[in-house]
C-alpha cells in the first residue's frame, strides 16, 4: 500500500488544514510506562500493523495526566488525544489509574459545557498482555477522527488563527 | 545551547527494513541543539556502544536520545554505557522507532515521518532531562514477622540464620498455627506435630529471634529500611519468667466449660490454659472473658496453687516499639464455616448442611483434633454427639469453593488431598468402616500426590462419589446424605455416623485492618496482593513488605515453607547492604509556592507525602508546606497531575519535559523547526508539500 505524498496539518502558516485529500489525523497518545506501553510493544513484537496517525508520548502512570496536556495538544494542532492506562485495580502504582478516571469524568462534562468535542478523547485501559486491543483502540480511533475531520473548531474558538 | 547526540539503529534490518535510518539521522542532525546524530547498525553491541561513548567525549554531549528499540529493552543497556562515559544516566533516552513504528508500519514515506518525529520528540524531552542520582536510603537490618504458624515460623529461622535479627509476633498464645493441629500431613504421613515442634523449638530458642506471642501488630510507621513497629503484648496474666509451665493452675481452674479454640470446640478448657501441651511458650493465659477472678471477682484458685508465684492479676497491656527494615506477613487463614453467624458474613450459604446444629457435622481441622494423639479423644475416632465409633463416614468436599453463586470462586487446594487423607486416617482406625467421599474433582498436582490419593482409593478403600450432596438431615442414630453419584446415573442416600464438610479456606476474619496498617493491597476475598502474580509472588506491591504462606492465598504446607523461605530470601537481599539504592523517578515539591492545601498528600497511593512545618530560628511558624519522600515515593505523579498551584513535579516526567515533548509534535502556525521543511530535507520525491 502506497499513500499519496503526505504533509502535516501545520504546514500552511495560517494553520489551516490543507486539502482534505492530503489531510491524516493526527493522534498525541499519552500511554502509561508499564501497561499500555508494554501492551503497544507487543503489538510490535507480534508485528501488527496499524495506521502510523498516532505519536506517543510516555509517562510513568495514567495519574500523571493533567487535563492541560490534551488542552495543549488540541493547542498545537492535535486531532484526537489518547489516553491509556492499567486496567482499574490493576495500576502498577496501585490507584494512580483511578485519579485519572475520576478526572476524566469531570473535566469530560466540564468541557462539553464549553462545547468541545470531548468524542475527540478518548480513555483506554489496555494492559500489557493486551497488543490487539491497542491495535484494535488505534485503528478505531483514527477512523473516528478521520470521519471527523481536523479539530478546525478548537483552534477557532481559542482564536489561535 | 544543548548539545545532545541522536543515535539511530538499524537493528539489522528490523528497523531498516521500513524507516530510512540515514535520513533519520541526517533529519535529526538538523535540530537545533542536537551537536551530532549517526545511525548504525547494531546500537546495543560493543562498536555501537563505543561510537556513542566516543561521541560523548568528542562532542563534549550533555544529552544522548538513541533512536532504536523500546526503552523496555535497552534503556539500562545504554544509560550503563553512557554513564561509562562520564555522562549522567538520566540524561539518556530512547525513542522508540521499533515496536512503536518500524515493526508496525509500512515501507513508505509516513513511517520514517513518524521516526523523524519520535526522535525529535525524544530531543526536545532530553534537552530538559537534568543529572539525577539514584536515592540512598539506610536499611535497619532487623526483619519483622507477622504470623508465627509455619510460614512465619519458617521465614524468622531463615533471616535469623542469614544473621539477622528477626521480631516474630504472634496472636494466640503459642506459635504453631494450624499446622499444629494438625494429625499427619500429606502425602507422607508424618506426624504433624512432630515435625513442627523442633522449628518451634528453634524459633523460641533461637539466639536472632525475639518472640512475642499473645501479640498482635498495633501500629506500622515508615517505610522500607525503616519501619517502626508498635507492638500490643496482651496480658496473660501470669509472669511467664517466674512460671515454670508445671501445668498446676489448670487442674485447679473451677472454670472448666469454655470451648478450646485449639479443639475447635470439640473439647473444653479452663480459664486458664496452656493451648497444647507442645505449646511454645509452654506458658499458660488467663481468658479474661471466662475467669470468675475477672468476671465476678472470687476464686484466685490458681495463684493460691501456683508453686512459683507467677500468677499475676493486675498485669496489663504492654506496648513495644521495635525498628524494623523488613515487613514479611504470614498471618496464614481460618476455614469458612456454613453456620449462620460465622466470622464471613459476606459469604453464606449450605445451611442445608447442618454444620452448627449437629454435632456430628463437623469440618475438617475438627477431623484432625478427633485424628490427632494430642486431640480431645486420644486418637480415636469417635463421634462428638455420643463418642461412639462411627462405621460410616462421609466426606464433602468443594464447600465454598468454586461456587461464584455463594461468593467464592476460587478452589480452596487441599481440600482434596486432605480428604483423601481423611479417609485413609479413618481406616487406618476403623478397619471396617466405609468412608464415602463426595466429589467434584480430585486435585492432586504435587509430588507423590496422585500417588496418595490412588492409595486412598485402591489400599485403603474409600468410596469416590462424583457428585454432590442436596441434602443432609438426622434420622435417629444416623444422619441421611442424599447426593448423587453422576457416574452412574443414580439418586445415591448414605446412613451416615459423621459426616466431614471441606471448607473453603479463607483469609483470617478481620484481617483486612492489619493490611491497611502496613498499607499493602488485597483482593476481594481479603488475601493480600502478591507484586506480580507470576514473577513477584513473595513480595508486595509496597517496596520492603513480603509475602509468606496461605495469608495470600491457599496453599499446602510445603508451599508455604517454600514461600516463606522466599520471602526471608527477599529480606536478607533488602539487608545485604547498609544503604538500599532507589530510581531517582520522585516527586519533588517547590516549597516557595506550596499552598498547602494538602491534595497530594490524600491522593498519594504510598503516603508518600507529608505536611512539614517551616519555623523561623524561635520556633514561629512561617508556613507549612507539603514535603515529599524520596524513600517512598515511587515516582507514578499523580501529585503533579493533582497540585493545583503547579507546585510538584515528577523528576524524569515534568510538566516542562511533557510540554516540550507535545510542542515538538506539531507548530500550528509557527515555523519551530525550520530545519526539517521538506524543501531543506534531502531525499525522495515523496517529501513534495502537497498542493
Amino acid at each position: 500500500m502506497s499513500e499519496s505524498p503526505q504533509s502535516e496539518t501545520q504546514t500552511d502558516g495560517a494553520g489551516q488544514p490543507e486539502a482534505a485529500t492530503s489531510w491524516e489525523p493526527r493522534i498525541v497518545a499519552f500511554i502509561c510506562n508499564w501497561c499500555t506501553y508494554t501492551g503497544a510493544d507487543l503489538a510490535g513484537t507480534s508485528r501488527m500493523k496499524y495506521p502510523p496517525n498516532v505519536r506517543v508520548i510516555k509517562i510513568p502512570c495514567t495519574g500523571r495526566f493533567d487535563p492541560l496536556f490534551m488542552i495543549k495538544a488540541f493547542e498545537r494542532g492535535a486531532d484526537g488525544v489518547l489516553v491509556s492506562g492499567c486496567h482499574p485495580g490493576d495500576c502498577h502504582y496501585t490507584a494512580g489509574n483511578y485519579n485519572a478516571r475520576r478526572k476524566y469524568t469531570v473535566f469530560k462534562s466540564l468541557l462539553e459545557t464549553l462545547g468541545m468535542d470531548m468524542d475527540r478523547v478518548w480513555f483506554s485501559w489496555i494492559s500489557a498482555s493486551e497488543g490487539g486491543k491497542w491495535v484494535d483502540t488505534i485503528q478505531k480511533f483514527t477512523e473516528v477522527i478521520r470521519e471527523k475531520g481536523p479539530f478546525v473548531e478548537y483552534r477557532e474558538m481559542i482564536d489561535v488563527g | 545551547m544543548s548539545k545532545i547526540g541522536v543515535f539511530v539503529c538499524h537493528c539489522g534490518e528490523n528497523i531498516s527494513r521500513t524507516v530510512d535510518c540515514a535520513r533519520v539521522a541526517k533529519a535529526s542532525g538538523q535540530i537545533r541543539g542536537v551537536a551530532v546524530a549517526k545511525d548504525y547498525k547494531y546500537m546495543c553491541s560493543d562498536p555501537g556502544q563505543a561510537l556513542i561513548k566516543n561521541a560523548i567525549k568528542e562532542h563534549n554531549l550533555d544529552g544522548v536520545v538513541v533512536s532504536a528499540c523500546s526503552p523496555h529493552m535497552h534503556e539500562k543497556t545504554f544509560r550503563k554505557a553512557v554513564a561509562e562515559a562520564g555522562l549522567n544516566p538520566f540524561l539518556c533516552e530512547m525513542a522508540n522507532i521499533r515496536e512503536h513504528c518500524s515493526w508496525v508500519h509500512e515501507k513508505e514515506e509516513p513511517t520514517t515521518r513518524k521516526a523523524i518525529e519520535l526522535v525529535r520528540l525524544m530531543v526536545e524531552k532530553v534537552k530538559r532531562n537534568m543529572s539525577l542520582e539514584p536515592i540512598r536510603v539506610n536499611v535497619t537490618k532487623r526483619a519483622l514477622v507477622i504470623g508465627g504458624g509455619v510460614a512465619g515460623i519458617q521465614a524468622a529461622l531463615d533471616i535469623a540464620d542469614g544473621g539477622h535479627e528477626v521480631i516474630l509476633v504472634e496472636k494466640d498464645p503459642s506459635v504453631g498455627g494450624h499446622m499444629a493441629q494438625l494429625s499427619e500431613t500429606f502425602p507422607t504421613l508424618d506426624c504433624s506435630q512432630c515435625i513442627l515442634t523442633p522449628k518451634m523449638v528453634d524459633v523460641g530458642s533461637h539466639p536472632n529471634i525475639k518472640l512475642y506471642t499473645y501479640s498482635e501488630v498495633e501500629k506500622i510507621e515508615g517505610f522500607v529500611g525503616n519501619f517502626k513497629a508498635t507492638i500490643r503484648k496482651k496480658a496473660r496474666s501470669v509472669d511467664i519468667d517466674k512460671c515454670t509451665g508445671c501445668g498446676e493452675c489448670q487442674l485447679k481452674c473451677p472454670s472448666k466449660k469454655i470451648p478450646s479454640e485449639f479443639d475447635r470446640g470439640l473439647k473444653n478448657r479452663t480459664a486458664i490454659y496452656i493451648p497444647f501441651p507442645q505449646a511454645v511458650p509452654a506458658r499458660p493465659v488467663i481468658d479474661r472473658e471466662h475467669c470468675i477472678y475477672f468476671t465476678k471477682g472470687k476464686c484466685k484458685a490458681c495463684q493460691k496453687v501456683c508453686p512459683a508465684d507467677a500468677v499475676d492479676f493486675e498485669q496489663v497491656d504492654e506496648f513495644v516499639e521495635e525498628e524494623v527494615g523488613g515487613i514479611v506477613v504470614a498471618t496464614g487463614f481460618d476455614l469458612y464455616t456454613t453456620e449462620k453467624q460465622g466470622p464471613y458474613p459476606d459469604y453464606s450459604g449450605y445451611g442445608e448442611y447442618g454444620y452448627g446444629e449437629d454435632p456430628d457435622i463437623i469440618d475438617g481441622l475438627q477431623f484432625e483434633r478427633l485424628a490427632s494423639a494430642s486431640g480431645p479423644t486420644g486418637g480415636a475416632i469417635q463421634r462428638p454427639s455420643d463418642g461412639k465409633e462411627p462405621k460410616s463416614v462421609v466426606f464433602l468436599k468443594c464447600i465454598g469453593s468454586r461456587h461464584p453463586s455463594k461468593g467464592i470462586e476460587f478452589c480452596s487446594k487441599i481440600c482434596c488431598m486432605y480428604t483423601a487423607k481423611h479417609t485413609m486416617l479413618y481406616k487406618h482406625k476403623v478397619h471396617h468402616g466405609t468412608a464415602y467421599v463426595f466429589y467434584m474433582d480430585i486435585r492432586a498436582p504435587g509430588k507423590s500426590y496422585d500417588e496418595f490419593v490412588r492409595r486412598a482409593i485402591e489400599e485403603d478403600g474409600a468410596v469416590y462419589l462424583r457428585g454432590r450432596v442436596s441434602r443432609i438431615y438426622r434420622s435417629g442414630d444416623h444422619l441421611i446424605v442424599k447426593g448423587a453419584d453422576t457416574l452412574s446415573g443414580a439418586a445415591v442416600e448414605i446412613e451416615a455416623d459423621m459426616v466431614v464438610l471441606a471448607t473453603a479456606v479463607m483469609p483470617q476474619p478481620g484481617i483486612e485492618g492489619l493490611f491497611q496498617k502496613l498499607g499493602i493491597s488485597y483482593d476481594q476475598y481479603k488475601f493480600a496482593s502478591e507484586a506480580h502474580p507470576k514473577l513477584r509472588p513473595v513480595e508486595c506491591a509496597t517496596a520492603g513488605i513480603f509475602l509468606a504462606g496461605a495469608c495470600q492465598g491457599p496453599k499446602d504446607i510445603p508451599e508455604s515453607v517454600a514461600q516463606a523461605s522466599g520471602a526471608a530470601s527477599k529480606a536478607l537481599i533488602l539487608f545485604s547492604r547498609d544503604e538500599m539504592l532507589r530510581e531517582p523517578v520522585v516527586a519533588k515539591v517547590n516549597e516557595n509556592t506550596c499552598v498547602a492545601c494538602w491534595y497530594c498528600v490524600e491522593v498519594c497511593p504510598f503516603k508518600a507525602i507529608t505536611k512539614k512545618d517551616i519555623t523561623d530560628r524561635k520556633g514561629n511558624l512561617i508556613k507549612r508546606v507539603a514535603e515529599v519522600n524520596p524513600s517512598v515515593c515511587t515516582g507514578c505523579g499523580t501529585c503533579a497531575a493533582t497540585c493545583f498551584s503547579n507546585s510538584v513535579d515528577l523528576e524524569g516526567f515534568t510538566d516542562e519535559q511533557i510540554y516540550s515533548e507535545i510542542n515538538s509534535l506539531m507548530a500550528v502556525g509557527q515555523d519551530l523547526f525550520p530545519e526539517l521543511e521538506p524543501e531543506k530535507e534531502e531525499g525522495g520525491p515523496s517529501d513534495e508539500k502537497a498542493a
